[in-house]
């Protein structure tokens, strides 16, 4: 059972990473238009390069 | 978006190395970046996007744009000298519909603080409970001594400070209803919360086999879920209403020195000279200084003839130009202005919403009182059974949190949430929370007319009696006014194939009529005092032909689109409907009768309407009112629940529960259906939670209740109630 040692935290910095993730979405507006940013994709503006 | 697209702040590069103080503070001044907000009602794909944002970003001037399509807005920063009318053509010029709004308004409550708090705690709630489970299961599997004490303590160092701050809005809420000595439903839940933690860690430090961590933060994150979906569909309802007024720029044209200068409403002070071109809405109260013209004052007392207006007649505000511009001095400004005190004696006045309880409330008021007592007699019951406190307090927990109201919390967020969006798509707009279930009871519905039933433009009514060549004339005459009247005459007559008569010289006198020259002779079509026709009781324009009586033209409201079928099915669902209008007798029972309405009532001032209806809920009549002027705003406050159309005064909008974004009554029939459909689902839902409990609590008493089994008794109500509220049609 030794394995839980390492097994327990490497889940707990997971999930905690999925978190993290989560809040930096929230805090960076990402959830404001999900209709366009879903369209968004689908148009070839930005593909070659970033958005200046 | 190409460099050259972007003015440099600064002429030269070095100055833009190193500017001076003053430079910059007066380029801060200059260069107030203009924040612009647009509608587009029109947009609907990725083309439209990339469309739009590209034709604004190219636009000089225009710092940033960007599209948001589930708003269906473009908000734009630019310069300061970019004005938001420069904005609509660049946009409209693509083939979109665009509108200002007003950015004041929409900034008020542009990030929604309390929606992202929320989903804050539902998420560390959502994983804290999904890492907690696991090792709960595991421990359900059979983990024994060591391993099980090692799993709950990392189930408690989990659970403690995601309760801590996930649990927040319970606590406060809670506390908030013990201070004023009530019991809500979040006492039972925090009550639950902290003594299945406190009891868990007792367990865990004397090495017991129960822990009830996962229960706590499951029973947080579901409750967190309703109470996120509730904030939800409110915030969505409160947002469309904002751009509802936002759509309304207040803006206005002050006359300084002869000089036109557009500016903000706000601005305007008493003594200052306002132009209101034809079309415009008057912004301040006010003298008539200059121009004559005719005024639509529908929107205040529901009157649909046109008032003739001339120099030293007092205006309103609110009050719309219709013919002539008219160049008025302000005497009462903002606040002060009476279209704003009598609105804000509406806010004052007690209002259906405020006396009615929800049906929440109601389960709440029966349920926590319960739940407390059921708690306290389990653990009385089995400490004088066993004199063990840990059992005693063990069970005491488990009742509380099978009993929790995880179901209850989801069973009527989930189900307004479904019927919401429902309404919404069909075009109407829920603003307040309770809109729904009232909605739900209504028995007799009261219509205004003018606004409401009708759209509130003329329509020609007898082109059969009058030949064709006076109608060919008075198209003629008709053509070139922006008149209502003249324009309904031009509206009839080219429908009906009637090409104009050759006229000259034709010129609009503002508040009378139009006059031109026809085969020699002066014509005239306008007022029955500048005509010689003969007043009528209905509205009528007259056309004069120098010899023979004056050929009157006669009106009446157009029907609003859906008008005659929402008064139908409302009559066929059995609900009494009432015709209540500010308007003339003739032109009320007129109506009434097109519309099989028996029961109207005409000349009803504002007070009269709001007694009426306060003296039909007083008989027990479950009253919603249909209304779009500020004569209607006491009668939808007074009311049991209250509609108003999209075109409605704000001041209506504001003191009504629903609010119908199209131009289209016949939802509103379909609405109280939905309505009492949606409460039939809560009251389901209500049931299937009482199921479960009374299955349950037996099992929590008598102490065989595992963490095990609460889990799974909560996880399957709430999916229950959920699928339930889904059903909803």
């Amino acid at each position: 059972m030794t394995i839980l040692a390492y097994l327990i935290p490497i889940s707990l910095f997971l999930g905690g990473l999925g978190l993290a993730f989560f809040v930096y979405t929230v805090k960076t507006n990402q959830y404001d238009d999900p209709e366009g940013d879903s369209r968004r994709i689908l148009s070839d503006e930005y593909d070659d390069h970033p958005k200046p | 978006m190409s460099g050259n697209m972007r003015p440099t702040p600064s002429a030269c590069p070095a100055c833009a190395a190193a500017p001076s103080a003053e430079r910059l503070a007066e380029e801060a001044a200059a260069h107030v970046p203009a924040q612009i907000a647009l509608s587009l009602p029109t947009i609907h794909c990725s083309a439209c996007i990339s469309k739009i944002e590209k034709a604004l970003n190219t636009h000089p001037g225009v710092k940033s744009a960007r599209v948001n399509l589930t708003l269906k807005r473009a908000s734009i920063e630019a310069e300061s000298d970019i004005t938001a009318a420069d904005m609509k053509n660049v946009v409209e010029a693509l083939g979109y519909e665009a509108h200002e709004l007003d950015s004041g308004t929409l900034n008020a409550t542009a990030n929604d603080r309390a929606g992202r708090e929320l989903l804050m705690r539902l998420a560390v709630a959502g994983f804290a409970s999904m890492n907690v489970m696991l090792l709960s299961v595991s421990v359900w599997s059979g983990a024994t001594d060591a391993t099980r004490d090692l799993f709950h303590w990392v189930s408690a160092a989990i659970a403690l400070p995601t309760i801590a701050f996930s649990g927040q809005p319970f606590f406060r809420n809670a506390w908030a209803a013990l201070s004023n000595r009530q019991l809500n439903m979040d006492v039972p839940i925090t009550l639950a919360i902290v003594l299945a933690v406190v009891t868990s860690l007792w367990e865990t430090a004397l090495s017991g086999a129960h822990a009830y961590f996962d229960a706590a933060l499951a029973l947080t994150f579901f409750l967190l879920a309703g109470r996120y979906l509730d904030h939800r569909t409110r915030s969505i309802a409160r947002s469309a209403a904002e751009e509802l007024t936002a759509l309304e720029v207040p803006r206005a044209i002050r006359l300084r020195d002869g000089e036109e200068e557009t500016v903000n409403i706000a601005e305007l002070a008493v003594g200052d000279l306002v132009l209101v071109r034809p079309g415009g809405r008057m912004p301040v109260d006010g003298v008539i200084v200059t121009g004559t013209s005719e005024i639509d004052r529908s929107l205040l007392t529901g009157e649909t003839l046109p008032v003739f207006a001339g120099e030293g007649q007092s205006v309103s505000a609110g009050e719309v130009n219709l013919t002539g511009p008219l160049t008025i001095r302000a005497s009462a400004v903002g606040t002060d202005t009476s279209l704003h005190r009598m609105a804000d004696l509406v806010a004052i006045a007690e209002s259906g919403r405020s006396r009615y309880t929800s049906l929440a409330d109601k389960a709440a008021k029966l349920y926590a009182p319960g739940v407390h007592i059921l708690s306290a007699l389990a653990f009385v019951g089995w400490y004088l059974y066993t004199f063990d406190m840990r059992t005693a307090l063990n069970i005491a927990a488990a009742v509380l949190i099978i009993t929790c109201p995880c179901a209850l919390g989801l069973a009527v967020p989930a189900v307004t949430t479904a019927a919401s969006g429902r309404l919404f798509r069909r075009g109407m707009l829920i603003k307040h929370e309770t809109a729904l279930e009232r909605l739900a009871q209504v028995d007799t519905v009261v219509f205004d007319k003018t606004g409401t039933l009708t759209a509130g433009t003329p329509e020609l009514t007898n082109m059969g009696e009058v030949p064709r060549r006076d109608i060919e004339l008075a198209l003629a005459l008709a053509e070139g006014s922006s008149h209502p009247l003249a324009q309904a005459i031009t509206r009839a007559a080219r429908e009906a194939g009637f090409a104009p008569a050759r006229v000259s010289d034709v010129t609009e006198m503002p508040g009378f009529g139009t006059r031109a020259m026809h085969e020699g002779q002066e014509v005239r079509l306008g007022r029955a005092s500048w005509t010689g026709g003969q007043g009528l009781a209905e509205t009528a324009t007259f056309l004069s032909r120098g010899a023979g009586a004056p050929r009157a033209f006669i009106f009446a409201d157009r029907l609003r689109e859906g008008a005659a079928d929402a008064v139908e099915s409302l009559k066929q669902a059995g609900k009494t409907v009432y015709l209540m209008s500010g308007d003339t007798t003739p032109a009320v029972e007129a109506l009434a009768a097109r519309l099989g309405i028996e029961r109207w009532m005409a000349e009803a001032l504002p007070a009269d309407k709001a007694e009426r209806i306060q003296a039909m809920s007083a008989e027990g009549a479950k009253v919603l009112m249909v209304g779009d002027g500020l004569n209607d705003t006491a009668a939808l406050a007074a009311a049991h629940v209250s509609i108003s159309p999209a075109s409605a005064l704000d001041a209506a909008r504001v003191a009504s529960d629903i609010v119908l974004l199209g131009s289209d009554l016949s939802p509103i029939a379909a609405a109280c259906d939905t309505a009492r459909s949606a409460i039939r689902r809560i009251r389901e839902n209500f049931n299937i939670a009482t199921v479960y409990n009374v299955v349950a609590v037996p099992l929590a008493i008598a102490g065989f209740a595992t963490p095990l089994i609460a889990a799974l008794a909560m996880s399957a109500s709430s999916i229950t109630v959920s699928l339930n509220a889904l059903r909803l049609r």
